[in-house]
């Protein structure tokens, strides 16, 4: 009998829901790291049991957790006093330190302003090696471990392609998608707000801007109009790694030349500003988004909590509003806060920063929240687990 | 023996149960060399007090010791009989702001 287990991160700590494959009835657990800021959590495709979370607090900083039970307990997998061979103690997990001479990005007014590292946004476990994890963070940069999260070490390669002219969000400058090439190991897509959208085919010795054909309404800092677009999300089909979607500030655009060349496909939506995008799991062409009325109402058009799909890879558009709120809804739906099950029908899930996680297990026809009253939620992620 | 007092969220990633550590340190007894024990003794805890590569205090963390503030002093600075004795802790006090 297959299960679902849906990892939420919030303001206030982490949640772990569980049902079984009929995704009727739900338990809650947590919170875990209570009181504490859960930027994301995912689980190991390869060790499902295996889990990262990323805890920080403007107080603390980063800490890095880890389960090895499908997040019953957790460890900071650093964390203890471990002994090196020369007798020091160990306690790398936290540790997150750019590679070489820290250099400089722009910053809002545009003059130059050193890299400093603030939070883990994403973690992204390896497909086949548990041990093995990406993490995404701000100020942007890429790290990687290959001990379970004892240690992290950079990519630092992405930081130099026109890193000095990367320029932060208002959320920051952040590093918050990973997409992994089942099909290519060499091969990753990072993103990051609001430097654009970058691609690497040597496991991250270099990296080049993958953002030709994306609008952007203002001149750039960089004059060849490659980075210093605000992405908030890409997503792609693992079966199908050429084709991206990306939700941009404004816009929501496709690639079908992994990333090389992208156009719009915001199409008849009531808004083309919002944060997430996602990828149904078994249709490869079936896309699903939810509008927010501008960047400076983060809240559904009309107060109508509405997901957004598209049948077609974009363009052509069909609201969503099954046992969504209807009337006076004023919440936001971040950009790691969409996530699918493998399960036939696929289920969607999302959260708001009111606190609902709402599920569909129709492929989005039909919704209804299965905890509300949380914190408001950072991120979400499902595991299908058989 | 030195005692340290932690705010909640510390005490919460050391999993102790008490709202103090204690660690020993030879002298001098300065900030900078309890501080070193007190991460040497509980790994997880580097970082969430001093900035790694810096090792400068994270800006909403106070020290107070004797119940004067020791958080803009120097890390060489000697800390006093009161807390080398361990008759009162070094307490490490989490800014009261946020929401």
């Amino acid at each position: 009998m297959s299960k679902v287990r849906v990892l939420v991160g919030t303001k206030k700590g982490a949640f772990i829901l569980t049902s079984d494959g009929q995704r009727k009835k739900w338990e809650v657990s947590g919170p875990f790291f209570a009181g504490w800021e859960i930027y994301h959590m995912k689980g190991s495709p390869a060790d499902p049991n295996r889990i990262y979370a990323s805890q920080s607090s403007g107080w603390f900083g980063q800490v890095i957790q880890r389960s090895a039970d499908g997040g019953k307990t957790w460890n900071p997998p650093g964390g203890g006093p471990i002994m090196s061979p020369q007798g020091m103690p160990q306690g790398e997990s936290n540790k997150f330190v750019y590679e070489g001479e820290v250099g400089k990005h722009l910053w809002y007014d545009g003059t130059p302003h050193p890299w400093e590292f603030k939070r883990v946004w994403h973690l992204e476990p390896s497909l086949t090696d548990p041990e093995t994890c990406y993490a995404g963070v701000e100020d942007a940069g890429l790290f990687r471990t290959t001990d379970g999260g004892h240690s992290w070490k950079e990519l630092p390669a992405l930081r130099h392609t026109k890193g000095e002219l990367w320029q932060p969000g208002a959320g920051g400058l952040g590093l918050h998608t990973i997409l992994l090439d089942k099909t290519n190991p060499n091969r990753m897509y990072v993103a990051i707000s609001a430097a654009g959208t970058f691609r690497t085919d040597d496991g991250g010795k270099s990296w080049k801007p993958i953002t030709k054909g994306l609008n952007m309404q203002y001149e750039l800092p960089d004059k060849k109009q490659e980075v210093g677009f605000c992405v908030h999300r890409i997503a792609m089909h693992p079966s199908r790694p050429n084709v991206l979607f990306m939700q941009k500030h404004w816009d929501v655009n496709r690639s079908d030349d992994a990333g090389d060349n992208w156009h719009e496909v915001s199409g008849n939506l009531p808004s083309d500003f919002g944060f997430p995008i996602d990828v149904h799991a078994h249709e490869p062409n079936t896309i699903y988004v939810v509008p927010i009325k501008s960047d400076s109402e983060h809240y559904p058009p009309d107060a109508k909590l509405r997901v957004y799909r598209s049948k077609t890879g974009g363009d052509e558009w069909e609201p969503l509003t099954k046992g969504l709120p209807q009337k006076d809804c004023y919440v936001n739906v971040l950009r790691d806060s969409m996530a699918v099950d493998s399960l036939d029908k696929c289920g969607v899930y999302f959260g708001t920063t009111g606190g609902q996680v709402y599920a569909s297990a129709d492929s989005g026809d039909s919704w209804s929240p299965i905890v509300r009253d949380l914190p408001a939620v950072l991120s979400v992620e499902v595991q299908t687990l058989k | 023996m030195i005692r340290i007092e932690l705010p909640f969220h510390l005490r919460t990633l050391t999993q102790i149960t008490g709202r103090e550590v204690t660690v020993d340190v030879a002298p001098p007894v300065t900030i900078g060399s309890v501080l070193d024990a007190v991460e040497a003794k509980y790994p997880v805890l580097r970082g969430t007090i001093r900035d790694h590569g810096t090792l400068k205090r994270r800006p909403f963390l106070r020290f107070y010791v004797c119940e004067e503030d020791y958080s803009n002093k120097p890390p060489d600075t000697p800390l006093p009989e009161e807390i080398v004795s361990g008759k009162e802790p070094f307490a490490i006090i989490g800014a009261i702001a946020g929401g």
